[in-house]
């Protein structure tokens, strides 16, 4: 929104409005001031000037209009209009109409500027160049040209211009414009981090692993590229409406001219002032465009899919928007949507030794191994206890075995502990998620918990969009049904659907698309998650930073993975239907209510007011959407 | 093939629907779409007659606001 400047054509329009309205304030002055007599020849060429200066393209463009036949153009309604005015002696009217409708006119085009400013906002997440290692110097080249592999050099406030991994440098990268999160991410050698963050005060070097095409940038971009091209039903609906509106007000504005006349014709005695009604007929023209809702109900939607992109929420197309707005069934993937995807130590249950002790004996087993439950334990062993490990050995399916402190330690599942003869405890509490079992010398010392878990703000959200009105919330998972169970349980889901394979999940949301009352919304992040993504009325994929495959067929990308998007997306998509109906219901009620009340006191300043009105009035409640 | 064309000085909405009206008659033309907001035309057409269907498309927007151009 900001930073906004008329372009030249406007500024042209503006400075012509202007000077028209002047000159018409002084004409308007000298004529009640009898300087200009009332019956006199030349008061029609004086109110010509402002005419011609604020009206000539709106004239030019309807004698074009005719000659391609495009004869219920507005330029050509407004042109008829306001000429008939001119005829029937109402000068400073057909100014005023032509002034008001430019006035209209340069603030459509304002508007609509503004919000288009606040889409390619978005597109300056892409920096021009980027600096690049080559041949021991540094070059300043465009990111196209850069391949895999090479070294990039991002300096302080700099933006990031490719995916890579950091090999030296830390900083705090802000990822406001992707994510809509304003907490920077931190980052040091190793870590991954994604084009289109802003660099804080680190100094780094980072080797590229994405081609431009394939980088988060330039995927956002085309995204964002293309999100206007799907069109909603609303718009649909009144663009079909413009087409009937104004050929039904324009024939009624014939009859309301000719009627009148033909019944003077016929006996003069009957109508004795057939041009009366010709004022009417006018009003009726001037009123004939449908502006307010062509223009302020795709605006609606444009506004809300904006405000969503400056949120972290990237919309498809207005339809998606529609179709929110309206939703009823949510369904969730399970891991890497409503959990964070990544396994860590849950619980402890210590037996005989400390927990400290319990952590760092399964970490030592654990810590050459790449399996993710391994890390996972690797990662929770307390760095204060150290433990000496000897001899150490996997066991396929079971665990491992080592020796520590001249002891056997054995970690692994519960056929590791069999196999070496040592009874589990009868007590052992039920878990969610892989249990690994520890035994030091014989003995058993404990069991630790593995699990994923939820995203902290999982619950929290899926409460917020039942008090949104969501009626069903379901978690489709390719996981074993007691994780799933307690995953739903956890986050407070209605239902689950627990070891469907990838074409079971299609099948699970075929049979909640034919339950649902209003349209079935789907998450997920996946590559098994693409086809219910497609499937579904609107397809959520998390993250830039999931799969290519899921945000392909998603209609709407979360940036930042955080489920308490979802909230936040279906109040834009409810604010911005609300929008589209008071503008389609005012809009209308005042076009009929005014057409009806002219035929009886006829006033053409009142007129255009109303029409312009109207359309400067839907359009600012449209630009609202995006608040 | 499927191109989009950006479109200078479209200023109407009726208008960009009317052309979109146009657009879609002219033969070979498989999908169009004329966004008022987005400035740009979406144009799917025939592979093999594609240049002469966008001078068509041209000649139809020219048709409904004179002042709009295609920008190729």
């Amino acid at each position: 929104m900001k930073r906004f400047s008329l372009s030249r054509k406007q500024k042209r329009n503006l400075f012509r409005i202007l000077l028209a309205a002047g000159l018409l304030v002084v004409l308007e002055v000298l004529c009640l001031t009898r300087v200009i007599p009332e019956m006199i020849w030349w008061r029609l060429p004086l109110f010509l000037i402002p005419y011609f200066v604020v009206g000539y393209d709106v004239l030019r463009k309807s004698v074009l209009g005719i000659a391609h036949g495009q004869l219920l153009d507005e330029n050509f309604l407004m042109s008829i209009a306001t000429i008939g005015a001119l005829a029937i002696g109402e000068y400073p009217e057909a100014v005023f109409v032509m002034l008001f409708y430019q006035v209209g006119e340069l603030f459509q085009s304002i508007a609509v500027g503004k919000s288009r400013q606040s889409i390619t906002d978005l597109m300056e997440i892409c920096p021009e160049t980027a600096r690049v290692e080559r041949d021991g110097a540094e070059r300043e080249v465009s990111p196209e040209e850069i391949a895999v592999g090479e070294i990039l050099v991002v300096r302080p406030g700099e933006k990031i211009p490719l995916d890579g991994i950091v090999l030296e440098g830390s900083s705090a990268l802000n990822t406001a414009s992707l994510t809509g999160e304003s907490l920077p991410r931190e980052v040091a050698p190793g870590d991954e981090i994604v084009s289109g963050c802003v660099n804080g005060e680190g100094f780094l070097r980072v080797r590229v692993t994405k081609p431009f095409e394939d980088s988060t940038v330039s995927k956002i971009l085309e995204l964002v590229e293309n999100s206007t091209a799907a069109k909603s039903r609303a718009e649909g609906m009144v663009t079909k409406f413009a087409r009937v509106y104004t050929p039904v007000v324009v024939g009624l504005a014939a009859l309301i001219a000719l009627v009148p006349a033909i019944l003077h014709w016929i006996d003069p005695a009957l109508l004795p002032n057939p041009l009366g009604m010709v004022k009417t007929a006018l009003i009726f023209l001037v009123v004939s465009c449908p502006c307010a809702l062509v223009i302020s109900v795709p605006l609606s939607y444009f506004a809300g899919i904006g405000g969503a992109s400056r949120r972290g929420i990237l919309i498809k197309g207005a339809n998606d928007l529609e179709a929110l707005a309206a939703v009823d069934t949510v369904a969730f993937d399970k891991t890497g949507t409503l959990t964070e995807g990544s396994f860590r130590v849950s619980t402890v249950y210590p037996a005989g030794i400390s927990e400290s002790r319990l952590l760092a004996l399964a970490g030592a087993a654990e810590q050459h191994s790449n399996h993710p439950i391994a890390r996972s334990l690797a990662a929770a062993a307390p760095a204060t206890e150290a433990v000496a490990i000897a001899d150490l050995e996997e066991l396929p399916g079971r665990g491992v075995r080592a020796l520590a402190d001249e002891k056997e330690l054995l970690v692994g599942n519960a056929k590791l502990l069999a196999d070496h003869k040592i009874d589990l405890p009868a007590n052992l509490p039920q878990a969610i998620g892989t249990v690994v079992y520890v035994a030091l010398g014989g003995v058993f010392c404990g069991m630790i918990v593995v699990s994923d878990r939820c995203k902290p703000d999982a619950a929290e959200s899926i409460r917020a969009l039942r008090a949104l009105g969501v009626r069903r919330t379901v978690m489709l998972s390719g996981d074993r049904e007691p994780t799933a169970r307690a995953i739903a349980a956890e986050v407070g889901l209605d239902e689950y659907r627990a070891e469907l394979l990838p074409a079971g999940k299609v099948a699970a949301a075929e049979e909640l698309l034919a339950q649902k009352q209003g349209s079935f919304v789907y998450v997920g992040d996946g590559t098994n998650d693409a086809p219910v993504l497609a499937r579904a009325d609107v397809g959520i994929a998390m993250g830039a930073f999931g799969s290519d495959a899921a945000i392909e067929a998603a209609d709407v990308v979360l940036m930042d993975d955080s489920l308490s998007r979802l909230p936040v997306l279906f109040k834009i998509a409810r604010k911005v239907r609300r929008i589209v109906l008071q503008n389609i219901v005012f809009a209308i009620s005042v076009k009929i209510a005014f057409l009806i009340f002219n035929l009886f006191l006829p006033n053409l300043w009142l007129a255009t007011f109303a029409d312009v009105g109207v359309a400067v009035l839907a359009i600012l409640n449209a630009s609202r959407g995006g608040r | 093939m499927k191109k989009t064309f950006a479109l200078i000085d479209l200023d109407c909405a009726n208008c960009a629907a009317k052309m979109e009206r146009a657009i879609a008659k002219i033969d070979g033309v498989n999908e169009v779409t004329v966004s008022f907001l987005a400035q740009k035309l979406v144009l799917d057409a025939d592979d093999a007659r594609f240049d002469e269907i966008v001078d068509a498309a041209a000649a139809a927007i020219r048709k409904v606001d004179s002042d709009c151009k295609l920008k190729k």
